[in-house]
């Protein structure tokens, strides 16, 4: 939590100085390696004849959180929905090339067990039309409740709705329909339900862009906790969320990947003249 | 100003008037229809009407019970036919499929669903009761079945697609299989739909009576089990409406309140539980 600070601390002077606030976090320098999690290669994907990403590669570290930005329609949430192969949801669309998950190629993998390990947080909250308590338990009931949980389902929701930091909100109504909670308590409950089946990636497809200030910025402070066991990516329209945030960032433009570096340096000193011109505000 | 603007006052106030008139027509022709009913069929409705059968030809009094009971078995058998194919069918429409085939199978159910009442009556007339050599509850009831499948399966298909895509893509996101998504999330988030759907196709084939007439026919006395004729609420209603007596004529309207009344009370049912289902999302 030492650098829980930052988020608070840097409302709007320009991203340059919110970047450098955000570079207290340490690791991802070459001198400490980090293990990759997720490794990308040669990605190509297509809607039916569209090309929408063009040869990507990225390797995601674990524990870090990875940011993709870049201007609508650049790709960025194909490229996120490529990770766990929620893509494939989408009819008349093709995937080339290689994305391994701890060195295992996952176009190979059961789907299922993948998006287990790779869960995934949505643009706009999505509970189910159940109670809060069975929406935390959705996971976990289909994928059968594993046996050497302690304490069995009840337990197991708890955990998860603290690590959502929405238990002290929701203790008392668990049996209420998800409905009846606002929208930024709708949406970590979706955190808290992809959390329940204890994913080692999230993925999240900008999860505050339904909220107001205040519930972003409870998201994003629960970002910095759920790091130490979880790798997150996210995919953010907001600069700043991205600097506030984000290990690393990845600037996506027209489908191609332009740049991948420590977030702190894609702020500051941006290689591609059109990252500069992105982060800069002059396009996008 | 003057004769443009008069002009386009006067039309103004005539389409208004019209439009008017024509709404409350509307709602008049139900409330005379129920003000009729009311008014000829109160007299003769008492609790003979619902406990008695009727009475033998030429003597008064009698009730309609094997009538309603008739119907009761009717639509008992119309849903066992009609909510599982149309549910299933809405399913495979809604869920699987590519497009051609689910665009074929909804035009036919439309086709379906547009043809005639008494010719639905025919087919089951010439499938059952032609082999079977004699009129039957079964007959009736897999008419009644065979109205009730394409409005089941159209709505049944319309609410599931009605349930939103990121909902489904949560279920899917958390290592649901299709068939999981569905049976979890997809029919649950539709069920309220497809419950006043289902209720819907019931009151509606439940006053049908063409398909009725030369399939359960009719029957003056109980009709133990199926596969005798059986009495029903509309078939009951004609005869008695066309009948030269009376006092069947009073117990004519008497049928057809008990028929209405059970119609609205279905459809107020309907209306409570979508109600339900809208406040629950909202707030």
């Amino acid at each position: 939590m030492s650098n829980a600070a930052a988020p608070q601390g840097a409302p709007a002077p320009g991203v340059p100085e919110n970047a450098v606030t955000n570079s207290t976090t340490k690791p991802l320098e070459a001198s400490t390696p980090v293990p990759l999690r997720m490794q990308v290669r040669n990605l190509d994907f297509f809607y039916g004849k569209v090309q929408a990403l063009h040869k990507i590669n990225l390797d995601i570290a674990g524990n870090r959180v990875t940011a993709l930005i870049g201007p609508s329609g650049c790709g960025k949430s194909t490229l996120l929905r490529t990770l766990n192969r929620m893509c494939e949801t989408v009819r008349h669309t093709r995937l080339e090339g290689e994305i391994r998950l701890d060195g295992e190629d996952i176009l190979a993998q059961d789907v299922t067990r993948l998006r287990r390990r790779v869960g995934m947080v949505f643009q706009r909250p999505n509970p189910f039309p159940k109670s809060i308590f069975e929406n935390v338990a959705y996971g976990l009931r289909i994928n059968g409740i594993p046996a050497n949980r302690p304490g069995g389902l009840a337990e197991a929701v708890e955990h998860s709705l603290r690590r959502a930091a929405l238990w002290d909100e929701v203790k008392d109504q668990l049996h209420k329909s998800a409905y009846a909670l606002s929208g930024g308590q709708q949406q970590r409950l979706c955190i808290a339900r992809a959390l329940a089946v204890d994913p080692e990636v999230l993925l999240l497809d900008e999860p505050c862009s339904a909220l107001d200030p205040v519930n972003t910025a409870k998201i994003e402070e629960l970002l910095f906790d759920l790091k130490s066991n979880c790798t997150l990516v996210i995919v953010t329209h907001n600069m700043q969320q991205a600097a506030r945030v984000s290990d690393s960032t990845a600037f996506l433009l027209n489908g191609e990947l332009v740049e991948f570096t420590p977030t702190p340096q894609m702020f500051t000193t941006p290689a591609d003249a059109r990252t500069e011109a992105y982060i800069t505000g002059r396009f996008g | 100003m003057s004769m443009r603007t008069l002009s386009r006052k006067i039309v103004n106030v005539v389409m208004l008037t019209l439009t008017g008139v024509c709404a409350v027509f509307t709602v008049s022709v139900l409330f005379l229809i129920l003000g009729y009913l009311v008014y000829n069929g109160g007299k003769s409705l008492s609790w003979e009407f619902f406990t008695r059968l009727p009475a033998p030809v030429g003597e008064s009094g009698g009730g309609m019970a094997n009538a309603i009971v008739g119907s009761a078995k009717l639509l008992f058998l119309a849903a066992l036919l009609g909510v599982p194919v149309g549910l299933l069918g809405g399913l495979y429409l809604a869920e699987f499929g590519g497009r051609t085939v689910p665009f074929v199978v909804r035009y036919m159910a439309d086709l379906l669903n547009g043809v005639p009442s008494i010719v639905i009556g025919i087919l089951a007339y010439a499938v059952i009761v032609l082999r079977a050599r004699h009129f039957s509850t079964w007959a009736g009831g897999v008419a009644l079945g065979f109205m009730m499948i394409p409005i089941v399966l159209r709505s049944t298909e319309e609410f599931l697609r009605a349930v939103p895509r990121s909902m489904r893509e949560g279920a899917m996101a958390l290592g649901a299989s299709k068939w999981r998504m569905i049976v979890s999330v997809v029919i649950p988030a539709a069920s309220r739909g497809i419950v006043t759907a289902v209720l819907l196709a019931l009151a509606r084939v439940a006053g049908e009576t063409a398909p009725l007439l030369f399939t359960a026919f009719g029957n003056r006395f109980w009709s133990p089990g199926w596969s005798q004729p059986t009495a029903s609420l509309p078939v009951m209603i004609y005869t008695y409406a066309v009948g030269p007596y009376e006092d069947w004529h009073q117990q004519a309207w008497a049928a057809g309140l008990v028929l209405l009344g059970l119609v609205l009370v279905t459809n107020i049912t309907v209306r409570l539980i979508v109600l339900r289902g809208a406040s629950a999302q909202r707030s």
